[in-house]
């Protein structure tokens, strides 16, 4: 089995009720790298990145067959331990959608719910995380303000900090910047290519210079199937399916 | 009044109520309306004149409400000249036919309200936000359409009947349980208003835990919470405003209960000593002796005058939930 490949993905089958929303997915991600996923709207994307935290199990109809390891644990398998999973496997969503709760609560929801109680202890996490999600120096003169009052970027990249604050691998990422302006953009793709140097990132992304500037690797989804995966400048270069070029280019989409 | 009402409104069938009310004064906000023909169309007279009817209608609820205010406050002015305001809220004895000295004091009664309300709340709150947080967390959809309705048939118990509950069911089980000579008491009343005011707690706790957004609770389940840390830490704190609303508007509906008071609580005049005295609440004094009380006496001015301190009180309890209400109404958005 390859070394440097924390996730993967083997034959992976995704049913809502009837319709199947993933056909045999087939992937290995890297460990640290970032892996973005691309496609159409409805291909598929964000339901593939919600089963490597099982954040679909939320969904009463959904049925999945096939095998996720992480870090060679089947993660689907009876013994897996949700909250260690997610505990692992943090998420960073579409919107940002910190608690309504101040900055410090927030980032230190992560550490309490799963038992750190000490509050130097806390309080060391939560400027670790907050520093590591850039936002330490924007926000650390007032921990105490309203989450809800940062800007958006700001909001998300609390909410980033949040993740971090567990303590994850792997951390994925729902379009995370599809909400923001283009500043508050770039400075979450800064954050992304510093945190890939400890983390593994997933990223859900609709926006091609996005996935080309973060990214070491792409997988192409295309109605619930990967249709191409491989290095992300060799995705954009030579893609190796028409459709794929068609939807890099902009042709589809 | 309501059917000729309705009438009207199916002739305005497409107008909104908003729109209905900004048109008359501000028509270029509405081009379609200059623009319809026909059938449709009414003319300006017959639109103010509308206009106007439903306005009076408005007037019309606020009026009856600034009468009984007026009527209460009035009314209760005589019988504070006579017993003075602060005796009247402090003394604990109400003996309107004393021999020596009549007395008019309704402190017991408030104490009886209020301890009656809070034994209610402390079953009922706990029961409620539980029962709402299985509604809108845990239930399935199939447990949820056999659930809701059953909530809903509870609130449309009559008093009368929850009272009489009490006096065959709760009063002998009470007594029995806690070896007492009978079980009408401030316990049963309590237990009665609880359940009484347990569905509108339910329902309004509800709605305010639904409406907490998914993003909160997907973002604390993603960090690796169990569903009860999310319940207890995320979505419970989010909807804080909505669930006071809930326990404010369950108060109201407990301090102003009458019916079942009068048949659980025994209705004894003496200073309760615990929750197993028997209370008279101050619905109960009124209901009871209003039928009998010599018009234009301290005794009959003074009954309206616990309905005017009732009445504050409930309003003062349905403002915090309007307050409170409206602050969840913010949080909603994220």
């Amino acid at each position: 089995m390859e070394t440097s490949s924390v996730i993967q993905v083997k034959k992976l089958n995704l049913y809502y009720g009837k319709f199947q929303a993933l056909k045999d997915v087939n992937m290995e991600i890297g460990k640290q790298e970032v892996t973005a996923l691309i496609g159409p709207s409805g291909c598929g994307k964000s339901t593939f990145l919600r089963t490597l935290n099982r954040l679909n199990d939320l969904i009463d109809s959904v049925q999945i067959e096939g095998d996720v390891s992480i870090d060679g644990n089947n993660i689907y398998d009876k013994s897996c331990d949700v909250v260690a999973l997610r505990k692992k496997v943090g998420m960073v969503f579409q919107k940002p959608n910190p608690f309504p709760k101040t900055i410090y609560e927030n980032v230190a929801y992560g550490p309490r719910v799963h038992g750190v109680k000490e509050r130097k202890k806390l309080n060391a996490i939560v400027e670790k995380s907050l520093r590591e999600a850039a936002l330490w120096e924007e926000v650390k003169d007032d921990l105490s303000r309203s989450a809800l009052r940062l800007s958006g970027g700001q909001q998300q990249r609390l909410c980033i900090a949040r993740v971090l604050a567990v303590g994850p691998d792997v951390v994925l990422m729902d379009e995370p910047t599809s909400a923001l302006d283009p500043i508050a953009t770039q400075k979450i793709e800064d954050l992304i290519r510093e945190l890939k140097e400890k983390f593994t990132i997933v990223i859900v992304t609709h926006n091609m210079q996005q996935a080309a500037r973060v990214s070491d690797s792409t997988a192409f989804f295309l109605n619930g199937e990967v249709l191409e995966m491989g290095q992300t400048e060799i995705m954009f270069t030579r893609p190796l399916d028409q459709r794929t070029e068609d939807y890099i280019t902009g042709k589809f989409g | 009044m309501l059917i000729p009402s309705l009438a009207l409104w199916g002739v305005l069938e497409e107008s909104s109520a908003v729109e209905f009310c900004l048109r008359e004064p501000y028509p270029a906000l509405f081009p379609h309306v200059l623009k319809q023909k026909g059938g449709l169309f009414l003319n300006r007279k017959l639109e103010t004149a509308i206009a106007y009817f439903f306005t009076l209608n408005g007037a019309f609820v606020i009026f009856i409400l600034v009468g009984i205010f007026a009527l209460l406050l009035s009314s209760s002015f005589a019988a504070w000249q006579d017993v003075g305001f602060i005796s009247f809220l402090t003394d604990r004895v109400w003996n309107p036919s004393g021999f020596v000295a009549s007395h008019f004091g309704i402190f017991t009664k408030i104490v009886g309200t209020l301890m009656v309300t809070a034994g209610a709340m402390l079953f009922a709150v706990p029961l409620g936000i539980a029962t709402a947080a299985y509604l809108a967390e845990v239930a399935s959809s199939w447990e949820r359409e056999i659930v809701k309705p059953v909530i809903e048939l509870l609130a449309a118990v009559p008093s009368v009947v929850l009272g009489f509950f009490g006096i065959v069911v709760f009063s002998p089980l009470l007594a029995r349980i806690f070896n007492l000579p009978n079980g009408l008491n401030a316990l049963n009343g309590s237990i009665l208003l609880g359940l009484m005011s347990l569905p509108t707690i339910i329902s309004i706790a509800e709605d305010a835990l639904t409406a907490v957004p998914k993003e909160y609770k997907e973002a604390s389940l993603a960090l690796g919470a169990t569903r009860w840390q999310t319940l207890s830490r995320v979505i419970i704190p989010a909807a804080g405003s909505g669930v006071t609303a809930a326990i404010m508007l369950g108060i109201g509906r407990s301090l102003g209960e009458t019916m079942t008071v009068i048949m659980a609580t025994g209705n004894a005049l003496q200073f309760p000593s615990d929750f197993f005295s028997s209370v008279r609440t101050m619905t109960a004094t009124i209901a009871i002796e209003l039928g009998e009380v010599p018009a234009d006496t301290t005794h009959y001015y003074s009954l309206f005058a616990i309905g005017f301190v009732l009445f504050s009180m409930t309003f003062l309890v349905s403002l915090l939930a309007d307050i409170f209400l409206h602050r969840a109404g913010e949080v909603k958005k994220l």
